[in-house]
């Protein structure tokens, strides 16, 4: 026998390549390669974002707080602070914040103004331009004293320019530039109203700080490493109440967190399209290695080896994938700029270009849909008897079971808890999806063996077409569970969205306060109730309101930090709104204990007590005949808590967590706040008390609220956006089962005509096949539609979920005409050949 | 016949071959070939005849090192197959084995002379696609190069598969009913072309094949029944001429 001779890799390469040209041009690696593109799109897409919002949170970590470190307190701070920062020779700058309104002779409009002091920003830089719509030139320092800067939406909203005056409480500022670029802007993910930045030495004149104003004082710091962190080791200790010192690392977090949440609804939705299109890789594979069963043997007859075999299938996969991955990430590069789009403009960060980082991640997301779902059945080829060129019948591909793809399974819930990001939710999520695959094949099975107890009907078309689905039981399992998952994308997208919305619209009475007015002062709110009434706004009542922070439960000093509630922590890292009424508010209801009014003369009437509202009761754990202990302008007040009252939220009513009887609190600081409904007509009134009352500051709720909503319809855009992708993923897997059973059907219909089937019957069959099977899956559909609506509806964004019994019709209805036409257009191919040439080549 | 087995292509020495029976009631193995000994020379062109199932097929498959027998060895040119594993039998086809089929076997996504160039690329041909392309001219198909298999006749079919089998130049030629699927005047034309080719190669020709005329063209007939050779040596069945053509063909191979 001569030298054993090896053939060199690169005539396997070269031979491998050929035939990847030959099987593409026979169409045999379409849905395999579009499967591995539209996998790969998704997941760049997804990541290329994130990638983006990541990078542009590392490159400015210094400058999203604009300084080192910073210093925030809800009053302003004691000298020392300052002073102990100058004596470690650190750079200090101030920026007080809080909303205000802001006047033109275009109206008012709400302003998040920012008072700062010389040098500010310590870190970064501002940009300011002249117009509105130029580009942004670095300026060295802060607005001269009686100019200010503002941001671009505030000049269109008040209809002025550069130049133009505004007033800002008591005082005229002229418009010095427009703010291009705010470093520690970008800290407040979502901007409410537009910036309004002015000399701290102005603060003053415009007296809008007075006692019980909601404002942000912050400190800036900023020098020498060893100094700051010297600094910070000494005012952490000194901090008191209302005081937080904040290091880049803990803005990057919040930011984070944020980000986060909506990075893993996009990471979910982009798993779930790759975890389709590998089923579709898988199928398609398994079709490939079938149809090329005969290949192999005469391969191998003519003298081909098993591992040059194995060679020239794995080099021409690998070369498949790798160039539809390089596809998929060029698409998933485009795909982002859509998401940008999306999200782009609620983010104040200008996003900076990607990394190379996510086309890796595409490459390997494209290599695990290779090796894990379509190697296995491909690689079985290497077995198959020679001696099947003589016998047509051997060597069919044994079926694969679950372990063949463990890899594959296991790479997927590695992808899983990548994109969590932590262990539980990963867990959770790998849990959820197993329990909702296993559900859902379930009820897919038990809907196609309900077909079995379907009345036997007349006509050989339905027959045959009932029997092709109870027939292949696991490839109609598999084809109603895709064509279910596309139907659900589709009914999540068109139905559930916008009953969403009309359930949150639902939620507002026509005439639900669209205004609120607050920082009204005590000596002024007679003028105020005297100034509504006389512009024919009745029912405006006012409501006291003191801030303060809770600081015990039943004597027992509150950690935020020990408290495992997120919420608890937040609410008692803030200070409180506490109110005072002698009367029981509307809306308000009490559900254990007794208000003040009803209580017995005597009882506990006249001693300090509080009425509590039941959610924050059960949140932080206080019960009836609690005591809580409040920390107010440096007083403490303990009471007991006698009423848990229900709130109506959604009225727009000012409401009160805690409230007291009248005599407890009225000796601390106290603010005054109201709402109403102001009708449109109407607008001009406001003008005119910010003229009377400059300190007050109207807050505009429905302009709010539209900006909430668009942030959410923004979301859910993005989050749709994402779903387009397993919609056709989706298609992928209908498609790839449809093919899968394409041979199948062509010998089936070739002898059924040979043997004098007409084509209109065999047509009619495969009508009624595809239409029952649609309407199977609009059923699967529609469930898995109500059930994500539900779950969206009361869990996440708390609303009573408002079902749409359309749903039932349009799901299954769409679902069988849909997949009927396409199903039966897909396979009309198969009665299109003659029965001859399929004959003939079995 | 020790001439007879220096010179062999083939040499079957007590080949048998039996499978499991597949019905459960049955327990003792089915047999489908029964020790057979027959040795093949070199330029021979041998005829495997016999009614269905009597193990034709086997026995070429067995030949071309496609399954293994129970027992007993096939020699190929000097080589003992039955020694070896599946991966160096396939190098053996690949050197010294052509194919030709009853149904043709061609593979539909491939052209007509990407079929032809495939036993070529391989094993590596430098000029895959000369060769393919002369031996393509050969057979008369310079003009259906970029057709695909259902593009074409039966006939054309059956001579494509007739090049790719005698495009890397093998010493033995095995055919399996390579008419069964043709009519009788296209099953005429093709036979020509394998006798044909067979001379210019000096290719050794073995057929399995139910068609009575086309195993008179051959030197020898061995016949098959029930696994069992009938006529190992069938040299009644010859012709004058053919055993002239035989030792003519001998004298030659003697005086390389």
């Amino acid at each position: 026998m001569q030298p054993v001779r090896r053939t060199s890799l690169l005539s396997s390469v070269r031979m491998a390549l050929r035939m990847l040209r030959r099987d593409w041009r026979a169409g045999e690696l379409r849905v395999l390669a579009i499967a591995i593109v539209v996998a790969v799109t998704c997941v760049t897409a997804v990541v290329f974002f994130t990638d983006r919002i990541g990078q542009a949170l590392k490159y400015q970590a210094g400058e999203l707080i604009a300084s080192d470190l910073r210093i925030i307190a809800d009053h302003p701070l004691a000298p020392e602070i300052r002073d102990k920062a100058k004596a470690l020779n650190l750079a200090t700058a101030d920026s007080w914040n809080f909303r205000s309104m802001v006047l033109a002779d275009g109206g008012s409009r709400l302003a998040e103004i920012k008072a700062v002091s010389d040098l500010y920003p310590l870190r970064g830089e501002l940009r300011i331009s002249q117009q509105l719509f130029g580009a942004g030139e670095p300026v060295d320092g802060i607005p001269t004293a009686g100019t200010v800067w503002v941001e671009p939406m505030l000049l269109r909203q008040l209809n002025v320019v550069v130049g133009d005056q505004i007033n800002v409480g008591a005082k005229r500022f002229t418009v010095a530039g427009v703010i291009k670029y705010e470093p520690d802007r970008s800290g407040d993910m979502f901007s409410i109203a537009p910036r309004v930045m002015l000399n701290l030495v102005d603060l003053p004149a415009t007296e809008l700080i007075q006692e019980g104003s909601r404002v942000r004082y912050s400190l800036l710091v900023a020098g020498e490493k060893s100094a700051v962190d010297q600094y910070r080791q000494h005012i952490k200790k000194q901090l008191g109440r209302g005081e937080r010192l904040e290091g880049v690392e803990d803005a990057r977090q919040e930011v984070r967190f944020a980000l986060q949440r909506a990075q893993q609804f996009l990471g979910l939705a982009a798993i779930v399209s790759v975890m389709l299109s590998f089923v579709a890789v898988a199928m398609s594979a398994r079709r490939f290695a079938e149809r090329h069963l005969n290949t192999c043997a005469i391969m191998r007859c003519v003298g081909a080896k098993q591992s040059q075999i194995t060679q020239l299938f794995f080099i021409q996969l690998l070369m498949l994938s790798v160039l539809a991955s390089l596809l998929g990430c060029a698409f998933g590069y485009v795909a982002q700029s859509g998401l940008v789009n999306l999200l782009g403009e609620l983010l104040v960060v200008k996003l900076p270009d990607s990394s190379l980082w996510p086309v890796f991640t595409g490459l390997v997301v494209g290599l695990v849909g290779l090796t894990g779902f379509a190697l296995p059945p491909v690689m079985r080829l290497k077995e198959v008897p020679t001696l099947r060129v003589l016998r047509r019948d051997l060597g069919r591909i044994r079926p694969l079971s679950l372990s063949s793809y463990a890899f594959g399974l296991l790479a997927i819930a590695g992808l899983l808890f990548w994109q969590a990001g932590e262990l539980k939710l990963g867990a959770i999520m790998l849990g959820g999806m197993a329990i909702a695959a296993l559900v859902l094949t379930g009820v897919s099975y038990g809907l196609i063996s309900l077909l079995k107890w379907l009345p036997a009907r007349e006509g050989i078309a339905w027959r045959f077409g009932i029997n092709n689905i109870t027939r292949r039981t696991h490839g109609s399992v598999i084809q109603v569970l895709a064509f279910g998952v596309g139907i659900t994308v589709m009914l999540l997208l068109v139905v559930v969205r916008t009953d969403i919305l009309r359930a949150w619209q639902h939620n507002l009475p026509a005439d639900a306060a669209n205004r609120f007015v607050i920082n009204i002062q005590p000596d002024q709110t007679q003028q105020v109730l005297d100034f509504f009434a006389k512009k024919n706004l009745s029912n405006v009542s006012l409501y006291p309101m003191i801030r303060g922070r809770l600081v015990a439960i039943n004597g027992k000093s509150i950690e935020p930090d020990s408290l495992e509630d997120e919420r608890a922590q937040r609410l008692v890292r803030r200070e409180f709104n506490l109110s005072w009424a002698a009367d029981l508010q509307q809306g308000n209801k009490i559900t254990q204990g007794q208000w003040w009014s009803k209580q017995r003369q005597g009882a506990t009437q006249g001693k300090n007590q509080f009425s509590m509202e039941e959610g924050i009761a059960q949140t932080l754990g206080v019960k009836l005949g609690d005591t809580l202990t409040y920390s107010i302008s440096g007083s403490q007040i303990s009471a007991a808590v006698t009423s848990i009252r229900s709130v109506q939220w959604d009225t727009f009513q000012p409401n009160f967590f805690v409230v007291a009887p009248p005599g407890v609190l009225d000796t601390f600081p106290t603010s005054y706040i109201t709402s109403f409904y102001l009708p449109p007509s109407k607008v001009s009134v406001l003008d005119e008390l910010v003229k009377i009352f400059p300190n007050v500051t109207v807050i505009d709720i429905s302009a709010i609220m539209n900006q909430v909503r668009r942030i959410m319809e923004r979301v859910a855009l993005a989050v749709e956006y994402v779903h387009v992708f397993t919609l056709l993923a989706g298609l992928m897997v209908l498609y790839a089962a449809i093919q899968a059973t394409q041979d199948e059907r062509l010998r089936e219909n070739a002898i059924l005509r040979a043997i004098g089937a007409k084509r209109r019957r065999l047509l009619q069959g495969l009508v009624t096949e595809f239409t029952v099977l649609g309407a199977l899956a609009g059923i699967l559909g529609a469930i898995i539609a109500v059930v994500l609506g539900y779950v969206v509806s009361v869990y996440v964004l708390d609303l009573q979920y408002l079902h749409n019994s359309w749903i039932w019709v349009i799901g299954p209805l769409g679902g069988a005409v849909g997949v009927g036409l396409s199903g039966t257009l897909g396979t009309r191919k198969v009665l299109s050949r003659p029965p001859l040439s399929v004959i003939r080549e079995i | 016949m020790s001439e007879n087995v220096e010179n062999a292509i083939v040499n079957v020495q007590g080949l048998y071959k039996e499978v499991a029976s597949l019905n459960p009631q049955n327990v003792s193995p089915l047999v489908i070939l029964h020790e057979l000994d027959f040795t093949i020379q070199s330029g021979e062109t041998i005829a495997i005849v016999g009614p269905s199932g009597s193990g034709k097929s086997t026995l070429l498959g067995l030949i071309a090192g496609l399954d293994t027998p129970s027992r007993g060895k096939v020699i190929l040119d000097g080589e003992n197959l039955t020694a070896f594993n599946e991966d160096e039998r396939a190098q053996v086809r690949a050197e010294k084995l052509g194919f030709v089929f009853q149904s043709f076997q061609l593979l539909t996504s491939f052209t007509a002379l990407e079929n032809v160039m495939l036993p070529l690329e391989i094993v590596d041909r430098k000029n895959a696609r000369e060769l393919a392309l002369s031996v393509l001219g050969r057979v008369g198909l310079s003009e259906r190069l970029s057709h695909y298999p259902n593009q074409l006749s039966g006939g054309e079919q059956q001579r494509v598969a007739i090049a790719r089998a005698f495009a890397p130049e093998p010493k033995l030629l095995l055919a399996d009913e390579p008419t069964g699927n043709l009519d009788t005047a296209t099953g005429q034309r093709i036979i020509d072309l394998l006798f044909d080719l067979n001379q210019e190669k000096g290719t050794t020709l073995v057929l399995v094949t139910h068609d009575h005329g086309l195993a008179e063209r051959c030197d020898r007939v061995l016949q098959l029944e029930a696994g069992r050779l009938v006529h190992a040596d069938a040299r009644e069945h010859q012709t004058e001429s053919q055993i002239k053509k035989q030792k003519e063909r001998h004298a030659a191979g003697t005086a390389n």
